[in-house]
């Protein structure tokens, strides 16, 4: 209440900006005889015009350097992966095999690797995360918000490399003999979960991507949650809404511009995951149906082969996974941005 | 004041010391680097002024490195190839350092140490032709040993490496399958099984897994006390991995070629570990920088006469006599 309070006054100061009451107080104020610093020192120095120009100038460099160094990226990669791509072609991209040893290389497999895990990271990670966040902010009490914030910000600080650690020797046993014979049992039919349980596989890739990602997206949706103004929530429980009716109305429909945002973000980084990934996703380049069989991703392939690859089709085949990456990367964040603006479309006070 | 004298002092020492140290830079393989930084920080230390870097990027890393002269020597797991040999701007030569091997371990509760692995079996279960550890073709050479009706849960490593380059050159002599299917190398097509980044996953893998199976550096099963299995050799004697072992693979070869470009695995002899390999050094023979080569033919006679000796505390086993006196005669050649 008291918030709303300082809100309107805040508001009723800024409408009234041409009110006899506060010329009285700016010449009150410019009686005084000494000028403020902040006046003596704009007054102090000169025209401003040059250093504005200069200023616009180094600006437009800064903005400017993205496009460089994308552009540059890019002419890299299609270079490097010349010989690769004179070899195979497009069909690089949609061709099932891999292998060093006779040089003969595709892609498919790795690129399957790394949107299948991905999704499945998003699959899990966002009703959580979303979930964290509501509770977080609408009903947390105050004693258990910090720590809860805390920690979850802290997930997202640790090093990927322990994740992989720890997945292999935590979650991985987890999985093997808890998590996938009961869903082997329950969901076995649907082919998604059948086959040898290693433990290892790609979803244990999954599972560790969601975790990793967890943090990233819910406390960006917390922000943008705590930062609806409170007028709204209450003037949809003023008009007779629950507590969940306010939040789907007051609160996620107004949030959700930035809610879509934070998914991105978790996207990027479950896309361009590399260590926990390639620790625990079995490193095989096959797609299968069973979500317990061994996969591989780009980003794992590229970190696991590089060092060793000798022959010169080789390396260059590896750089053309990091294209393939990196437009799949383009090509997901655009179809996200595309997302963005048909959610956004909508007028904003709509309930269904 | 003091404090000027103090800095301008320390700059002097500084630059005087930058000027007298050489500075030698070497790159590449990952599976000698514990003895290698070993034998860099003892020499730096006995040697004032010299200083040698070496950044373990792999053995492919290493021989592109080098090979395009970015830096002073190179180092791999495998040797070269003619093609690479040709490829490169510098003229190189192998220098054999140490010998090391690969051993394959298991997990199977109740059995211990020493399970015995037919070269064919070991070729087959990796082809995926055996894929239960009660075949009969396993039980066949372990009499005596309760083998359970499991499945094998074959691991491989990942990442390029020189120990899959041993194993899959071993594999690759002993099986015709393996050689006119997935063949030897760094990395290869594997046709079964699933892969873990650096030996660290696949012991974790296989310590985890009951039924599984791979294969990592002797090293690093006995330094964590892994299960390893015996091969049979070519004289038809099963032997476990070990130092003694790997020795003698080395010395079986009884006409070492001139460049060294040689395989051990599957060597013969009576003694002989079957899955071993020499690790080289890739040195130019002429440095572009006199004094620099100056530096590393002298580091090499001293690694000749008293590294080798260090060896073996790090489970490396050592050049055999004759192979290292021929080395020196190699090193005494170097410009």
């Amino acid at each position: 209440m008291v918030l709303v309070k300082i809100k309107l006054q805040e508001a009723g100061v800024a409408g009234q900006s041409g009110s006899p009451s506060r010329g009285r107080t700016r010449s009150g104020v410019d009686s005084q005889p000494e000028p403020s610093l902040v006046r003596k020192f704009l007054l102090s120095r000169g025209s401003s015009a040059f250093a504005d120009r200069t200023f616009r100038g180094l600006m437009l460099l800064c903005a400017f350097s993205i496009f460089g160094i994308v552009a540059l990226i890019a002419t890299e990669l299609v270079l490097r992966s010349q010989m690769s791509i004179n070899k195979f072609g497009m069909a690089f991209f949609f061709r099932q095999i891999w292998d060093p040893v006779s040089g003969d290389f595709g892609a498919l497999p790795f690129i399957y690797g790394t949107l299948a895990s991905s999704f499945l990271a998003l699959l899990i990670a966002v009703p959580l995360a979303i979930g964290l966040a509501i509770f977080l902010t609408e009903m947390c009490p105050r004693f258990l918000r910090s720590p809860l914030a805390f920690i979850t910000e802290l997930l997202a600080a640790i090093p990927s490399v322990v994740y992989g650690l720890w997945a292999i020797f935590v979650l991985v046993p987890i999985l093997r003999e808890h998590v996938n014979p009961v869903l082997a049992k329950t969901l076995g039919w649907t082919g998604l979960f059948s086959g040898p349980n290693f433990g290892i596989g790609m979803l244990a890739a999954g599972v560790i991507l969601a975790i990793m990602i967890l943090p990233i997206i819910s406390s960006l949706t917390r922000e943008v949650m705590t930062s609806v103004p409170h007028t709204q929530r209450e003037a949809v429980l003023a008009l007779g809404a629950t507590r969940w009716e306010m939040i789907r109305m007051g609160v996620l429909r107004n949030a959700r511009i930035g809610i879509v945002g934070s998914i991105i973000l978790g996207l990027g980084r479950a896309l361009g995951e590399t260590m926990a990934v390639t620790m625990v996703i079995g490193n095989r380049p096959e797609i299968a149906k069973s979500l317990f069989a061994p996969g591989y991703s780009m980003a794992a392939v590229i970190a696991s082969e590089f060092t060793e690859a000798s022959d010169d089709l080789y390396l260059s085949a590896l750089m053309e996974i990091g294209l393939a990456l990196f437009i799949v990367t383009i090509v997901v964040n655009a179809l996200a941005r595309l997302l963005v603006w048909a959610v956004t479309r909508g007028t904003p006070a709509r309930i269904n | 004041m003091r404090k000027k004298l103090l800095i301008v002092s320390a700059l002097t020492v500084l630059a005087a010391t930058s000027s007298l140290a050489q500075k030698i830079n070497g790159a590449g393989a990952t599976f000698p680097y514990p003895i290698y930084s070993k034998w860099f920080s003892e020499y730096s230390a006995a040697h004032q002024g010299i200083q040698i870097n070496y950044q373990s990027i792999g053995s492919g890393g290493g021989i592109r490195q080098v090979s395009v002269g970015t830096v002073d020597f190179g180092a791999s797991d495998g040797p070269m190839s003619d093609a690479q040999l040709a490829e490169s701007k510098v003229k190189l030569v192998h220098i054999p350092t140490v010998v090391g091997a690969v051993v394959p371990i298991y997990n199977l509760p109740g059995v211990g140490q020493g399970l015995k692995f037919a070269p064919d079996v070991l070729a087959d279960i990796y082809l995926g032709k055996i894929s239960n550890w009660s075949d009969a073709r396993i039980a066949k050479d372990n009499s005596g040993v309760k083998l359970p009706n499991q499945e094998i849960f074959v691991v491989h490593r990942s990442d390029g490496s020189g120990t899959t380059y041993i194993f899959t050159d071993y594999l690759s002599k002993v099986s015709n399958d393996w050689k006119g299917g997935p063949g030897k190398g760094t990395a290869v097509n594997w046709p079964k099984g699933i892969g873990g980044k650096g030996n660290e996953a696949i012991a974790g893998m296989v310590r985890q897994m009951p039924g599984a199976m791979g294969y990592v550096e002797l090293i690093y099963a006995l330094q964590n006390k892994i299960p390893y299995g015996a091969v049979r050799n070519v004289s038809g004697n099963w032997v476990s991995g070990s130092i003694e072992g790997v020795t003698q693979a080395a010395a079986s070869v009884k006409s070492m070629p001139a460049d060294y470009r040689v395989s051990i695995t599957n060597a013969p002899g009576k003694d002989s570990y079957p899955i071993s390999s020499f690790t080289w050094l890739l040195i130019p023979v002429k440095a572009q920088d006199g004094s620099k080569g100056k530096v590393i033919k002298e580091f090499l006679q001293w690694m000749l006469d008293h590294g080798q000796s260090e060896a073996a505390a790090l489970y490396y086993a050592p050049l055999p006599k004759e192979v290292a006196n021929k080395v020196r005669g190699t090193v005494a050649g170097l410009q």
